[in-house]
């Protein structure tokens, strides 16, 4: 299924990565395929109807970035546009010093907050505090004994005591793990439906009463549509601090909890992996985008394809001066295999639109380019010319090929200095016609 | 960005108008199928958790029944969408409370972590119970702290017999035990607890298929009821669930727990088109009596209300 996933984003960020140019026409049918594989992530239908909007917006008004094509930029923009939803940056989750705390937690039944209660004991614990666990749901059967028995087994100190007036044994238990010096004290609420009038008024009174310094919202990372609804009131009653996704150790994308940091516009602050103790992560909103999408290599192809940018521009004022160099031809195949494997990098760079897919190259090819290269002298690379047989001799025999290579290199070498001379401006988009010239080598 | 979350939220928290006034709404300038009804179909149906993929086929079977005649009228739409629906859900209608063709009717319940298993084998055994059947339940979920006191409470509600034993035990024995146990003390209805366990983690798939292996051994034909329990909050991901349990334990129906929130529980109608799977019963509340027999009408009305 996951497979199945990353196959259907795959062929959408396909469709886009061959557009030479962006139009409102051609970028139609990829970005429905995003919006199906967003939807299909549990993405709720209206964040992703505004998600779209914003992201075809984006595109048509992009800026050109010269070594991606205008494809990527739109799998870069809808990438952001993510990220920004998810709340750009990660979030911690403070603990002041020298000062106790209480974190409520609440949630619908089900979604993993007696786990929490514990795993994120065990994360005070291990930035050096003194954690402990208030019982407050007296309606689940064996709910507080599930917490001693969690809180024995892992020496986490719980206090259970519940009276018929739960906000009056609460605010003793919380008094009583204070006085114990006790300074993460974190509340276990009993699940509840966001709907549940009387339910929700009792959460209310108990935050009126205790007035936590925090409150997470715990969501089953496996949820679907009806998750906005439940954090939109949740949101209304309590205004909570934080947002905590749980179950996520499995092969759900989480996309519903995405959604609800979007419409409450709080961050997400822990993600919950597992059953064991240590399994509770710090949320990192770039990292979970790409868990959506499937597909963090590409992602960071596209970034670093920017960042060589800068590189680039360099590369085009020397180029400008008409007179391309062994040496540049060198710097730029170092270039490319800083961006990772040549073939990889080859997919992405636009060939006129074509697809490359069929054409294989692998690095060998270039290995051979730059062995001829290594086995020249400096002034030989600047000044091709000069290499008469002897020097062709002893090229070959460095680089360990042969008299035939060294005069195809300079051939076709000489070919795409003429060629290159007829562009005013040389970018990475020519790349594949100098891959033409050399496929024989 | 504010104002654009801003703006989702307000659209989020007006409380939706029921499907069929909207529909007319629209209706009322046009009376026409166009796109924007369309669209508008696609968000109730995506919003219930039917999926991509249900939901288009979906629409596409809306456009292809009114191509000829673009004229109509929102009960005449409303009336086919409906109908498309439950026929996916065909065969689920014929459902009755089994008749326990077997003695001792063996059902094994299964489900992930959370869906509210043990609260269903509550209610099941109370209903059982209510209809003059012995039932025994077993706790075979050995590893959640304080599933088998949780259990223990439940059935005590219900007015049965417990076959249990201590966290950290080998959950085949107790579910050998039980099997043992049903038959000597010659009850109706023996219903095992597992424990909730992520359908993709191997090794606890694995021990799944040796619990329903240990039963079988002492009697061939069982479980004769295998049941997934699924959360109504499910989104997609819940198919791949039932995938996964269906591969492992050859799950016989579904019971769709949490009914009584907002969730729809839309995600069925894509498992049963894809896996084939039934629903068989509805969780729809926290009391011992609040488990229902799957009326898939009922189900498709509360599709599109709210």
């Amino acid at each position: 299924m996951l497979e199945e996933f990353t196959e259907k984003i795959n062929i959408a960020f396909k469709k886009l990565r061959g557009l030479a140019t962006i139009n409102e026409k051609n970028i139609n049918e990829p970005l429905r395929d995003l919006k199906r594989v967003l939807l299909e992530a549990d993405v709720n239908y209206k964040v992703v109807k505004s998600l779209m909007e914003q992201v075809q917006k984006k595109s048509l008004g992009q800026e050109v970035i010269r070594s991606i094509t205008p494809g990527q930029q739109v799998i870069k923009i809808f990438y952001d546009e993510l990220k920004k939803i998810l709340g750009n940056s990660t979030s911690e989750f403070i603990m002041r010093p020298n000062n106790p705390m209480t974190v409520m937690i609440v949630g619908l039944q089900g979604s993993g907050k007696t786990t929490l209660c514990v795993k994120l004991s065990h994360y005070a614990r291990k930035k050096g505090r003194k954690p402990s666990i208030i019982a407050a749901d007296p309606y689940r059967p064996a709910a507080a004994k599930q917490l001693e028995i969690m809180g024995k087994a892992t020496n986490i100190p719980v206090f259970s005591r519940i009276t018929e007036d739960l906000i009056l044994s609460t605010k003793e238990n919380i008094e009583d793990a204070k006085k114990s010096g006790y300074d993460i004290i974190i509340m276990d609420t009993a699940g509840r439906l966001h709907i549940d009038e009387e339910m929700m008024d009792e959460l209310v009174e108990l935050k009126q009463e205790v007035v936590p310094d925090e409150i997470l919202l715990v969501t089953d990372g496996m949820t679907g549509q009806d998750a906005v609804k439940t954090a939109v009131e949740f949101q209304k009653k309590l205004d909570f601090t934080g947002i905590v996704i749980t179950k996520l150790d499995g092969d759900a994308k989480g996309g519903a909890a995405l959604s609800m940091s979007a419409v409450t516009g709080k961050p997400i602050k822990f993600i919950g992996i597992g059953e064991k103790l240590g399994d509770i992560e710090v949320f990192h909103p770039d990292r979970f985008a790409s868990r959506i999408l499937g597909m963090g290599d590409i992602i960071s192809l596209v970034e670093k394809a920017e960042h060589a940018t800068d590189r680039e521009r360099e590369l085009q004022k020397k180029l400008k001066l008409d007179n391309f160099t062994f040496q540049d031809f060198y710097d730029q195949i170092q270039q490319l295999k800083k961006m990772g494997p040549i073939q990889q990098i080859l997919e992405m760079i636009p060939f006129g639109g074509k697809s490359l897919k069929g054409l294989k190259i692998d690095d060998k090819q270039f290995v051979k380019i730059e062995a001829l290269i290594n086995s020249m002298t400096k002034e030989e690379r600047e000044n091709p010319r000069i290499i008469n047989g002897n020097r062709k001799k002893r090229i070959a025999k460095g680089s360990g090929t042969n008299i035939e290579d060294v005069n195809r290199l300079l051939k076709q070498f000489i070919q795409m200095q003429k060629m290159l001379k007829n562009f005013s401006r040389f970018g990475l988009k020519k790349f594949g016609k100098m891959q033409t010239l050399f496929g024989g080598i | 960005m504010k104002n654009e979350f801003e703006k989702l939220k307000d659209s989020l928290s007006k409380t939706r108008k029921g499907f069929l006034s909207r529909i007319i709404g629209i209706l009322g300038k046009k009376r026409k199928i166009d796109e924007e009804i369309l669209e508008n179909i696609e968000q109730i149906l995506i919003e219930g958790d039917i999926g991509f993929s249900a939901s288009m086929s979906i629409i596409e079977n809306i456009k292809e029944k009114f191509r000829v005649n673009k004229e109509c009228d929102s009960d005449n739409l409303f009336l086919f969408l409906k109908e498309e629906i439950l026929k996916m859900l065909e065969n689920s209608e014929s459902f009755q409370e089994e008749k326990l063709g077997k003695k001792p009717w063996i059902i094994l319940v299964v489900g992930v972590n959370g869906t509210g298993k043990t609260t269903t084998i509550g209610k099941l055994a109370y209903c059982y119970k209510n209809s003059d059947k012995d039932v025994l339940v077993a706790a075979a979920d050995t590893y959640r702290a304080a599933a088998v006191e949780q259990l223990d409470i439940w059935r005590k509600r219900a007015n049965v017999d417990l076959i249990g034993t201590q966290q950290g035990a080998d959950p085949a024995a107790v579910v050998y035990d039980s099997v043992k146990a049903a038959l000597s003390r010659n009850v109706d209805v023996l219903i095992i607890d597992t424990a909730g366990r992520m359908h993709t983690k191997v090794n606890l798939m694995e021990e799944l298929k040796k619990v329903k292996r240990v039963i079988a051994k002492i009697i061939p034909d069982a479980p004769h009821e295998v049941l997934l329990i699924l959360d109504a909050n499910m989104g997609q991901n819940a198919i791949n669930q039932a995938k996964e349990f269906l591969k492992a334990t050859k799950v016989t129906g579904i019971v769709l727990t949490k009914l009584d929130g907002t969730a729809k529980g839309g995600v069925i109608i894509p498992i049963k088109l894809e896996l084939g799977l039934p629903v068989k019963y509805i969780g729809i509340g926290e009391d011992i009596s609040d488990l229902e027999i799957f009326e898939p009408k009922r189900f498709v009305e509360a599709l599109f209300s709210f």
